[in-house]
C-alpha cells in the first residue's frame, strides 16, 4: 500500500516529448484512470512509474521515497499487461502461488496468501484445474490473481481487458472494480475506452499529446469539462459543439447561432466579450441527453430544426438534428419515430450548456442553475 | 437499381464451413447490416456477393440474374473496406477521377461528377490537397467518395468506420447513413459492432457460426430476438438471463435465494400454452430491471450492489444474484442514481418487459407485453 507523486515529469524521445511536465499526486488505494487517444503518453507515463522508462526530468515518489535511481525489481510494483500468460501445465494454484515460490516463502505461508487472493477473485473452487480447462473469465482472473499474490506497494494495469470480447470485458470491469473496493490497494490503470475510465476510476487523468488536461472525479470531469478534448473523449455520443458569435445587444448579452439566440445576464459571460465590448467568437457545447426533441411545437419557448437522420440502438434513439449547417447528436427514447426532413422543435436544459474559447478551446463558461441561458423566442 | 438474392449459399474452407445455407433477400435501395462476431461467416458472405469468393453450393442473384460465374469487375458493385485504399501522392481530385479516368471518360463528365460526389460528401474545399495531408476523418471521406463517384448498383462495405476513433466513428455513422438514404443505392454492410448494424441498417441479418440467426428490422431485432444468442448479441450493457424451471404460474429462478415470481392471472394461459419444457431462461434487458423500492413490480429477488458505473448520460448498477455470487446483474438507472456499493436491493421487473426462452432449443417462446 503506498501514494504515488509524480512531480513535472518530462519525457522526450528524440524530437517527441511524450509527456510534458505532468505532476499528479495518486492517493493511497485509490483506483486512479489514466485516459487518453493513442500516442497521449499515458503508457510512457505508466513505464515511468514502474522504472522502465527513466524521466528526463521530474521525480516519482512512491510512499515516502523517491524512486528514479532505484531498479524496476527493486519498486515492489506489479504490472498487469494485455497479454496475460499463464503456465499451461501448472495448475491454478501453481500459478498463482509461482511468484512466492520464487520468493522461497514457506508452504504455509503460501497456501494462505493463494486462497485468500483466489477468494477476492471467486476461482477458490478451481485449485486443481490447469488453464486449458477454463473459461476465458477464468484465465484472466488466474493471472490477475498471480500478479496480485505479492502483495506489491501498488498495481499497474495498461489496458488489460482490450484483447478481450465485450462480454468478458464487461465481466473482468467488475471483477476489477470489486477486487479493488476489497483490498483497497492503489491501481493505476490506463486505458483509452472512455466507459472504462468512467467506470472504475474513482479519479480520472486525461492526457492528450503528452500533456494533462484535467483530473478529477468521474461525474466533475463529465460535468464540468476543462475543454474541448475532455468534453469530447468522455460521453458516447460526444458533446455537440456549435460556432456561435456572442455580443452585446439590448442590455443583454446575446450567444448567437444561425439557427437560434440565446441570452445570458450573467457577469461572467459579460466578461468574454471583446476588449470594448465587442462581439466575440465563442464555441457552444451541450451533451445529446440535454436537448429535447418536439414533434409538435411545444407551449415553451423552443428553436424550429430538421431531422437529418435517426440512428435506433434499442435502449435509446440517436436523432441527428440539422440546425442551420451544423448537425448536432441528440439522444431520444427507443420509441422515437421521425423521418429525415421532418420539421422539429427543440428544447434544451440551458443550465447545462457550456462555453469555449474559440481558439484555445478552453472552457470559459459552465452554465448552472443560477447562472442558466434562455432561448429567445 | 438492383435487389439481391442469396439462395442456399454454402462456403467450405477445407472441413471448415464458413457459410452454411443461407438465403437473405436484399430489396433495392435496402441497407442491410450483416452482423456477427468474428469468425461468423459474414465476411465470407459479403465477399461471394462481390464475386472474391465462389460460393461451394447456392446461387448469388441480381435482379434475378445468376451472378456466380460473372466475375467482380463485371458486377457493378463498389466497395469500402475497413482500409481504405487512397492514394497520397495524388490529389484529392485526382483520386477521386481515378477510376473515370481508366474507364475514359471524357473530362468534362469527369468534372462534373468528381464535383457532385465532393458536394455530397462536403469535401469540395479538400480537392485541390494532396491526398497525403489529409485528417483519417477526410481520407475515409475521399474513400467513400472513389467508391461513389463510380455509381455502383449495389455498395459492399465491410467494417468500414472500425479504423475511426469514436467520435468520429459517430459523424460518419450519421454521413454514412444520409448519403445512402440520398443516393439510394442497395447496401450491405458487414460489422462486428451491434450499435453500427442497430443505427444504420433498414434491416439486420445476424449470423452465428455461419448460420443466420434471425434476420429482421432492427426495432424487432432487438424486442424480439428469435433466441438467446440474438438477444446477448444485441444491446449494451447486455441482457440479463435468469435461468430457472416454470411449472403452475410460477418461475423459480435459480441464481436466487428466494427465486419464486407468480405470473399475472393475465397471461398464465399463453405462458402455459408456449411453454415447450419446464427448463426456461427469462431475459430482462437492463434499462427495465431497475433497482431500489417501488410500489409496484418489486419483484421480491434480491442482489447485492457491487459495482457502479457513472456513464454521465446514465448510471449502470452492477449486481450479484443473492444466490449466485459469481453471476452479474445489470441494471441502467438514471445519472442521478446514487446507490450504496456492498448494499442488498430490491430488483424492480415489469412483467411486460420480461422474454421467455426455452432452455433446450435457446429459442424465444413469448414476449410478454406484446
Amino acid at each position: 500500500m503506498a501514494s504515488i507523486r509524480l512531480e513535472n515529469i518530462t519525457k522526450k524521445f528524440k524530437n517527441t516529448t511524450a509527456v510534458n511536465n505532468i505532476s499528479l499526486m495518486i492517493a493511497d488505494g485509490e483506483f486512479f484512470c489514466i485516459l487518453g487517444p493513442p500516442g497521449a503518453g499515458k503508457t510512457t507515463l505508466l513505464r515511468i512509474i514502474v522504472g522502465l522508462e527513466k524521466p528526463d526530468e521530474g521525480s516519482v515518489i512512491i510512499g515516502d521515497d523517491a524512486v528514479n535511481e532505484i531498479h524496476p525489481s527493486k519498486r515492489d510494483i506489479s504490472m498487469i499487461f494485455q497479454n496475460l500468460a499463464l503456465y499451461p501445465d501448472k495448475t491454478v494454484f501453481e500459478n498463482i502461488a509461482f511468484p512466492l515460490r520464487q520468493q522461497k516463502i514457506e508452504d504455509e505461508e503460501i497456501e494462505k496468501r493463494v486462497v485468500e487472493v483466489a477468494k477476492h477473485l471467486k476461482i477458490d473452487w478451481l485449485f486443481e484445474k490447469i488453464p486449458s480447462q477454463l473459461s476465458g473469465g477464468e484465465r484472466q482472473r488466474v493471472a490477475i490473481g498471480r500478479a496480485i499474490v505479492r502483495q506489491p506497494k501498488a498495481y499497474l494495469m495498461d489496458e488489460p481487458l482490450s484483447n478481450l470480447d465485450a462480454l468478458l470485458r464487461l465481466e473482468m470491469r467488475v471483477a476489477l472494480k470489486e477486487l479493488q473496493t476489497n483490498l483497497k490497494e492503489t491501481f493505476v490503470y490506463v486505458t483509452h475506452d472512455q466507459v472504462e475510465a468512467l467506470s472504475m476510476g474513482d479519479r480520472i487523468a486525461v492526457l492528450n499529446q503528452g500533456e494533462l488536461q484535467q483530473v478529477d472525479d468521474p461525474a466533475t470531469i463529465y460535468r464540468m469539462p476543462n475543454n474541448m478534448f475532455v468534453a469530447t473523449i468522455l460521453g458516447n455520443p460526444p458533446m455537440n459543439f456549435l460556432k456561435c458569435l456572442l455580443r452585446r445587444k439590448n442590455g443583454t448579452l446575446q450567444i448567437e447561432h444561425a439557427a437560434f439566440t440565446l441570452n445570458s445576464e450573467d457577469k461572467k459571460v459579460f466578461s468574454l466579450l471583446k476588449a470594448g465590448g465587442s462581439a466575440a467568437g465563442v464555441v457552444l457545447g451541450f451533451r445529446p441527453e440535454d436537448i429535447k426533441i418536439h414533434l409538435s411545437k411545444p407551449g415553451t419557448v423552443s428553436i424550429p430544426a430538421e431531422i437529418y437522420v435517426t440512428e435506433p440502438l434499442g435502449s435509446e434513439t440517436i436523432v441527428d438534428i440539422k440546425l442551420g449547417d451544423n448537425v448536432i447528436k441528440v439522444l431520444a427514447p427507443p420509441d422515437f419515430v421521425g423521418e429525415p426532413g421532418q420539421s422539429v422543435w427543440i428544447t434544451a436544459n440551458t443550465h447545462k450548456l457550456h462555453l469555449f474559447d474559440e481558439s484555445s478551446h478552453e472552457c470559459v463558461f459552465h452554465a448552472t442553475e443560477k447562472s442558466a441561458f434562455t432561448i429567445e423566442a | 437499381m438492383a435487389n439481391i438474392v442469396l439462395d442456399k449459399l454454402v462456403k467450405r474452407f477445407g472441413k471448415q464451413v464458413a457459410v452454411n445455407e443461407l438465403s437473405l433477400e436484399i430489396k433495392d435501395r435496402e441497407f442491410v447490416a450483416i452482423l456477427g462476431p468474428s469468425g461468423c461467416g459474414k465476411t465470407t458472405t459479403m465477399n461471394m456477393i462481390s464475386g472474391l469468393l465462389k460460393p461451394d453450393a447456392g446461387t448469388v442473384r441480381f435482379d434475378g440474374t445468376v451472378m456466380n460465374n460473372i466475375p467482380p469487375g463485371k458486377r457493378g458493385v463498389g466497395f469500402m473496406f475497413q482500409n481504405y485504399a487512397v492514394f497520397t501522392y495524388l490529389s484529392v481530385y485526382d483520386n477521386i477521377a481515378f477510376g473515370l479516368r481508366i474507364r475514359k471518360m471524357e473530362t468534362e463528365q469527369i468534372d462534373k461528377e468528381v464535383q457532385e460526389v465532393a458536394r455530397l460528401l462536403q469535401i469540395r474545399h479538400l480537392l485541390s490537397m494532396p491526398a497525403s495531408n489529409l485528417s483519417i476523418n477526410d481520407m475515409q471521406k475521399v474513400a467513400l467518395a472513389r467508391s461513389m463517384v463510380e455509381k455502383p448498383q449495389i455498395f459492399l462495405l465491410d467494417e468500414p468506420l472500425s479504423n475511426l476513433d469514436a467520435a468520429l466513428r459517430s459523424v460518419m455513422r450519421a454521413e454514412l447513413k444520409k448519403i445512402q438514404q440520398e443516393l439510394g443505392q442497395t447496401t450491405v454492410y458487414v460489422t462486428h459492432d451491434q450499435v453500427e448494424a442497430m443505427s444504420l441498417a433498414d434491416r439486420i441479418a445476424v449470423m452465428n457460426f455461419a448460420v443466420l440467426q434471425q434476420y429482421d428490422a432492427p426495432h424487432n431485432i432487438y424486442n424480439r430476438p428469435k433466441n438467446l444468442f440474438v438477444a446477448n448479441f444485441i444491446g449494451s450493457p447486455t441482457i440479463n438471463f435468469f435461468e430457472g424451471r416454470y411449472r403452475g404460474g410460477e418461475f423459480n429462478l435459480k441464481d436466487f435465494s428466494a427465486g419464486k415470481m407468480s405470473v399475472s392471472k393475465e397471461n398464465k394461459k399463453q405462458v402455459d400454452d408456449s411453454i415447450r419444457g419446464e427448463d426456461i431462461v427469462l431475459g430482462i434487458r437492463p434499462e427495465h430491471l431497475k433497482v431500489g423500492s417501488s410500489r409496484d413490480g418489486v419483484s421480491g429477488l434480491k442482489a447485492k450492489i457491487v459495482s457502479v458505473e457513472p456513464l454521465g448520460s446514465k448510471t449502470i448498477v452492477y449486481m450479484h444474484p443473492d444466490g449466485n455470487p459469481s453471476a452479474i446483474l445489470k441494471s441502467s438507472m438514471d445519472s442521478d442514481f446514487k446507490p450504496k456499493i456492498g448494499e442488498m436491493t430490491s430488483l424492480i421487473i415489469n412483467e411486460k418487459n420480461l422474454y421467455l426462452f426455452d432452455k433446450k432449443s435457446a429459442d424465444l417462446v413469448m414476449r410478454f407485453g406484446s
